[in-house]
């Protein structure tokens, strides 16, 4: 191991554990010393998403996209929280945003993660949806993912009406339409 | 109102260092060792550092697989992961050998059968793993058999 | 040193659950009201600071999203303590010391409805020795009552006494969860709940926060008449070994009142972070005080235990009741870990 990265050192030097003296115990079998231990821990919550969220969540039920306005700046915020962050004051002002996005970002996920991943590689994308403020995380689907682009435009594709829910499911994924990209210029700052 | 459940869980593989190490093993041979502080006083379950001094502590020494209860709550509503799955002690448990007392489940009939100063002993899981739980928890020795 | 004042404190009305609100709506009224208090708002800010635990609502940076009740933009200089809102005071306080800040926003919250609060806190336990078999909070102090019991240092009785004059004193404090409490008779022929612990003796599960704002010197001046001077605050911690240490006291809280120089002058009013009944004597004899020292005229914990705000909330009281004029010097007590391991200590008073 070289000795060429900083290591805070003490005045007497590099502190080290000292060795640790047990008692013999004779004949203990086959065990192994124990290294390292697994301890699995876990809890469950009763979630509530809030008033916001809970709007928000309603209006994707009902295939809408409702953000909240900020009462100072009017950006629209989405998904909303209940609060404009750029102010700490409630927004309570409901704003339909989209149907349609831009892509703002993206990656190409080679290796996937959670049971409901699509199968890889697929496109993760923040999608800014029409008139609002910041993007949305989705999936971009039906298209080659070397196609993918910033400025892209995308729709979002529902769930079955059986299927709608008052959750982000409700969004299968996004979808490529024909339209112009958005020139990035407009996109800065609505990550 | 919408609710949903949610799972926060956490793996956690976690090293165990010389000492700690060395009591878990221990306890996979159904042994239990502990530490020797700064003072002399053996503090079991052991810690690399002594409770009072902050001094690193290397000495390790057998103590008993008995005890005495030197404190205890009883739990009425058992909760997912606990040692037994019936109201049972919650108690602390200065084991022979020992200066300081192990945390752990007391299995008894009820808070009548527990008192400060009981002498209780180990009863050993069925499987060992080198985990706190190879002690599945502590029984009365002057036992009343435990709540089964 | 600087002298640094809390000159704001804004509470919730504290509830056992508040489930149509999130983190975020829970604290934006809390932070509002602190501004409000002064006419001031985040731009008056020089450094904000919180408390608070994702383990209690199960939201994974949790602190983060609360910022959104902040106003965090432009961007602010913010940090958080994964611990009551009573360290993140000490560390605005130390921030102001070095000089980096005249103003701090300071608070504290707690969701704990969405999950079982007595499991969660046994995540705070030894990982290897005692947090895998998953002992309740309630068992854990009961360790200590029955400690505290049978060296005869309090009686159940004392422990009901406790009870009933907490909540009996929640009755003046509109933001009290529990308020009024059964005779102590009553109280004492109520089954355990953990035994020795009956259901008074322990803290009701709470959904709430707190808020605060400190200011150095002629800036505190400026925004009110009669700011809380902090005159010493202090932190200790004792061994996280449970079975080590002596349950019946606590000296951490000792060494913190020496350093905060609690005997330095008459105290008259202590807010005192107790959860259970029986920890309050424990706190009060290593705080050193009197029988004619008001104690949690608040109600304190018992009467509302928004855990990662209970604490600041009790320098809050103090400092509130030196800033109304009610009192001219107090104490105010955090703990934090099992059976109070771990304390800070808050010397206030006020000027002429």
């Amino acid at each position: 191991m070289s000795d060429d990265r900083t290591i805070s050192r003490l005045p007497d030097g590099l502190w080290t554990q000292p060795e640790v003296s047990a008692p013999d115990l004779g004949d203990i079998g086959n065990i192994e010393p124990v290294q390292r231990i697994r301890v699995p821990a876990a809890m469950t919550y009763d979630y509530t998403p809030g008033e916001a969220p809970t709007r928000f969540l309603m209006g994707l039920a009902e295939k809408k996209i409702l953000g909240e306005k900020c009462p100072v700046t009017g950006d629209v915020y989405v998904p909303p929280r209940g609060m404009s962050p750029a102010v700490g004051l409630p927004t309570s002002e409901q704003v339909e945003v989209g149907p349609k996005g831009s892509i703002t970002s993206f990656c190409v996920v080679h290796i996937g993660f959670g049971v409901n991943a699509p199968p890889t590689p697929f496109v993760s994308a923040l999608v800014l949806p029409d008139g609002a403020a910041v993007s949305v995380y989705g999936t971009v689907l039906e298209i080659p993912h070397d196609q993918v682009r910033i400025g892209m435009r995308v729709e979002p594709v529902w769930a079955d009406d059986a299927d709608l829910a008052p959750s982000f499911e409700s969004i299968r994924h996004w979808r490529p339409i024909d339209e112009p990209d958005t020139p990035a210029e407009l996109l800065k700052g609505h990550m | 109102m919408l609710s949903a459940p949610l799972v926060i869980e956490y793996p956690f593989n976690r090293t165990t260092g010389p000492v700690i190490g060395a009591f878990l093993t221990g306890l996979q041979a159904k042994r239990v060792l502990g530490i020797r502080g700064a003072d002399g006083r053996v503090v079991c379950p052991p810690v690399e550092y002594d409770p009072q001094t902050g001094a690193p502590l290397t000495e390790m020494v057998e103590v008993g697989t008995e005890g005495e209860i030197v404190s205890w709550s009883w739990v009425e509503r058992v909760r997912d992961g606990q040692p037994l799955d019936r109201p049972h002690a919650l108690a602390l448990v200065r084991l022979d050998g020992a200066d300081t007392a192990m945390l752990h489940a007391v299995d008894a009939s009820g808070p009548d059968a527990v008192r400060t100063g009981a002498r209780v002993r180990i009863r050993w899981a069925d499987e060992l793993q080198g985990l706190i739980g190879d002690i599945a928890c502590f029984e009365l020795v002057d036992g009343d058999g435990g709540g089964a | 040193m600087r002298d640094v004042a809390i000159v704001s404190v804004s509470q919730s009305d504290h509830v056992r659950a508040l489930p149509e609100r999130n983190e975020v709506e829970m604290v934006q009224p809390i932070i509002e009201g602190a501004f409000r208090n002064l006419g001031a708002s985040i731009s008056d800010i020089d450094f904000v600071c919180s408390g608070s635990s994702d383990y209690l609502a199960g939201q994974a940076f949790s602190f983060v999203m609360t910022l959104d009740a902040v106003g965090a933009f432009p961007p602010i200089v913010e940090s958080h303590v994964e611990m009551d809102g009573a360290w993140a005071l000490y560390e605005a306080w130390v921030k102001i010391q070095t000089g980096h800040a005249d103003t701090a926003l300071v608070y504290g919250y707690s969701k704990a409805s969405p999950g079982d609060l007595p499991r969660v806190m046994s995540r705070q336990l030894d990982p290897y020795y005692q947090a895998p078999l998953w002992p309740d909070s309630v068992a854990i102090a009961g360790l200590q009552a029955r400690a505290m019991i049978e060296s005869g240092k309090i009686t159940e009785a004392e422990m009901a006494a406790v009870a009933h004059r907490s909540r009996e004193a929640a009755r003046g404090n509109p933001h009290a969860q529990l308020q009024g409490s059964a005779p102590v008779e009553e109280l004492l022929a109520a089954p355990y709940l953990s035994d020795p612990l009956r259901r008074h003796d322990c803290p009701p599960i709470t959904d709430g926060g707190v808020a605060v704002i400190l200011a150095a010197g002629d800036r505190a001046r400026s925004w009110v008449d009669r700011p809380a001077w902090i005159r010493g605050i202090d932190h200790r911690v004792d061994s996280h070994n449970l079975g080590a240490r002596d349950l019946t006291v606590a000296p951490s809280v000792a060494l913190a009142a020496a350093k905060a120089g609690v005997a330095n002058g008459k105290v008259d009013v202590a807010e005192v972070y107790a959860p259970f009944s029986h920890q309050e004597k424990i706190v009060v004899d290593a705080l050193g005080l009197g029988d004619d020292v008001v104690v949690n005229p608040s109600g304190g914990a018992l009467a509302a235990n928004p855990v990662m705000g209970a604490g600041l909330i009790r320098l809050g009281e103090v400092a509130q009741r030196i800033m109304d004029g009610t009192a001219d010097r107090g104490v105010g007590h955090a703990t934090a870990g099992p059976c109070l391991q771990q304390n800070l200590v808050c010397v206030l008073e006020g000027e002429g």
